[in-house]
């Protein structure tokens, strides 16, 4: 996104230009009121979404709904509030994370500087991975998580997760250190510098904008995952996103749509503060993982 | 490395060694993709119900698979819900970028604001939109409560309209998205061929119609190949924004999966309909995988 682009953009007419903001402005709202009306509605009090206005600003303000989102709310049967969930998403996304970042890097190290005959092919096959339905897989792995004995635990969810973040990890190291001159690594070989010795003198001292990438996509997909969490842990072990459905769906008594959305917003604040910080390198991550190859 | 006649067995190490890293993730891969793929194709010609039983029953699954109406809802919907997600995405994402283009003031303001829902889970922009949606407290009410007693906004509960609430809430996430490929293209495109048309006489119309849209082309595939794929495989919107419901109205191959093989205990079935939804992502996306790996070559 250079700068020689501004001319890619012929002026427009005065009129057009004020229909362009407006367009833009009105799409800009669009994106934003759920989120506000989300951010309001979990400071109001109960009584004051259900008999008045949801896009009102509350009367009284109140942090009683985030307090039951996070320690008293109902999950399920018992009276945990998420935070329990929450720290099964940190214990989750954590080790899967890291995992996956190591064996993705070495993985793309050897795709891409120690290549050898049918390399295309356990790459293409590693690709495709990242693609399948995961229904598809989903009975095998509950029988394998069983026969391990790490069904229903944040093991067996690490286990999954790594399993099928692989074929992302593998994908943005290797077309990383495709554009990496291999002469360097050839001359390093040269003066008796080993695999290993190679990757980490040479390769990993400049993978620091990758890594970010990588690991903020495995970072979202993890957390915001809720198919797996759902079938394989959605006891004890649950992650947040299962915690989060059951909240909303559980309440036998009244729907308390205000520890709802705090409790929405609580699910979100990670991925969201990732984004936030990093948004440049969420949108490139996004971007490698649509054009591939 | 034509060393492999050395004697030096560091040599021969250093030359296997990178196999060697490189096996055990692989054979995971293998293992736990292809091996497991393969399993539920079996399953789902065997007699499965509860748990995995291994009589062989032919296709016989596939044949009630197709006769049960709630799959035939759960295509329906499919077909309904991707293919205006992608359209509408792609119409959406395509104006905001090429509006962004115009040498927008507070551009760097705007772009993260249109791209921040993907960031999200699906559950929580389920939960949100589920109650919005919501006739009693959502939009409906809130009109109503500015004196528009007779608007009517009731499409979540509706059976023959739920369906597009979950193309709403969809939109909502992935529109910014796609804003974000097309923008990237269009900042691609050489700007001495725009130069080129201008000075031809091109109007601003023509230049977007006869050549930037075209030149765009790889970016619309990407789209295209990456919404259709989230589209099949979208489970939890689903689930967070209807629960599937009204009764089944909302449907889509992937609930269905799920409740056939976990809850119904029709694991043969269940292991059939996510037979189907792999070869329906197959088919879009191996001959792109394909061409992709080609082209790079």
């Amino acid at each position: 996104m250079a700068i020689a682009t501004q001319d890619n953009a012929a002026s427009v007419g005065r009129i057009g230009r004020t229909f362009v903001y407006l367009v833009l402005l009105l799409f800009a709202l669009f994106y934003l009121i759920p989120f506000a009306i989300m951010l309001i509605n979990s400071v109001k009090p109960l009584g004051e979404i259900t008999g008045g206005n949801m896009i009102a600003l509350p009367q009284d303000w109140t942090i009683a709904p985030w307090l039951s989102a996070w320690s008293t709310a109902q999950i399920g049967v018992e009276p945990t509030g998420l935070k329990p969930y929450f720290w099964n998403s940190i214990r989750m996304v954590v080790p899967a994370v890291v995992i996956c970042t190591i064996i993705g890097a070495l993985n793309g190290y050897i795709l891409t500087k120690w290549r050898f005959r049918g390399d295309t092919i356990v790459f293409g096959l590693m690709l495709f991975s990242c693609f399948i339905p995961f229904q598809i897989v989903l009975i095998p792995m509950a029988r394998v998580l069983g026969i391990l004995g790490i069904s229903g635990t944040s093991a067996g969810l690490v286990l999954v997760h790594v399993v099928y973040g692989i074929g992302f990890a593998t994908l943005y190291y290797r077309n990383y250190y495709a554009a990496f001159p291999t002469e360097l690594v050839r001359a390093a070989q040269i003066d008796g510098a080993g695999f290993f010795q190679i990757f980490y003198r040479i390769l990993l001292p400049s993978s620091g904008p990758i890594t970010v990438v990588c690991v903020i996509w495995l970072f979202t997909n993890i957390w915001n995952d809720f198919l797996f969490g759902a079938s394989f842990a959605s006891g004890d072990a649950a992650p947040m996103t299962v915690a989060l459905n059951n909240l909303v769906n559980s309440s036998t008594g009244v729907r308390e749509y205000n520890v709802h959305f705090a409790g929405a917003i609580l699910a979100a604040l990670p991925t969201l503060l990732v984004y936030i910080v990093a948004g440049r390198f969420f949108v490139r991550g996004l971007m490698a993982g649509s054009v591939k190859g | 490395m034509n060393r492999a006649n050395s004697v030096d067995i560091r040599t021969r190490l250093q030359e296997f060694l990178p196999k060697l890293v490189l096996a055990p993730s692989f054979a995971l891969v293998l293992l736990f993709v292809y091996g497991f793929i393969l399993f539920t194709i079996y399953l789902s010609f065997t007699d499965s119900r509860m748990l995995p039983s291994y009589g062989w029953e032919g296709w016989e699954n596939y044949s009630k698979l197709f006769r049960i109406r709630e799959w035939d809802t759960a295509i329906t919907n499919l077909a309904i819900f991707a293919s205006l997600y992608i359209v509408i995405c792609t119409v959406i994402g395509l104006m905001l970028a090429i509006f962004l283009d115009q040498k927008i003031r507070g551009e760097g303001l705007l772009r993260p604001i249109f791209l921040y829902p993907m960031a999200l889970s699906f559950i929580v922009t389920g939960t949100a939109w589920k109650w919005f949606l919501d006739p009693g407290i959502g939009i409906e009410n809130t009109m109503h409560l500015w004196g528009w007693e007779s608007f009517e906004f009731g499409w979540i509960k509706d059976r023959d309209m739920a369906i597009y609430t979950i193309v709403i809430a969809a939109v909502w996430q992935s529109s910014g998205f796609v804003m974000a490929m097309f923008l990237a293209g269009l900042r691609g495109i050489d700007n001495e061929i725009l130069k080129a048309a201008q000075m031809d006489g091109a109007t601003n119309f023509q230049l977007y119609r006869r050549i930037i849209i075209p030149l765009l082309r790889p970016a619309f595939l990407s789209a295209f190949v990456i919404l259709s794929h989230l589209a099949i495989k979208s489970y939890d919107l689903v689930i967070a924004l209807t629960g599937g419901g009204p009764g089944n109205a909302t449907a889509v191959p992937a609930t269905f999966m799920y409740s056939y093989t976990f809850t119904r205990n029709q694991m043969g079935i269940g292991a059939a309909s996510a037979v189907i939804m792999l070869m329906t992502i197959a088919a879009i996306m191996v001959p792109y995988l394909y061409a992709e790996l080609r082209e790079k070559k």
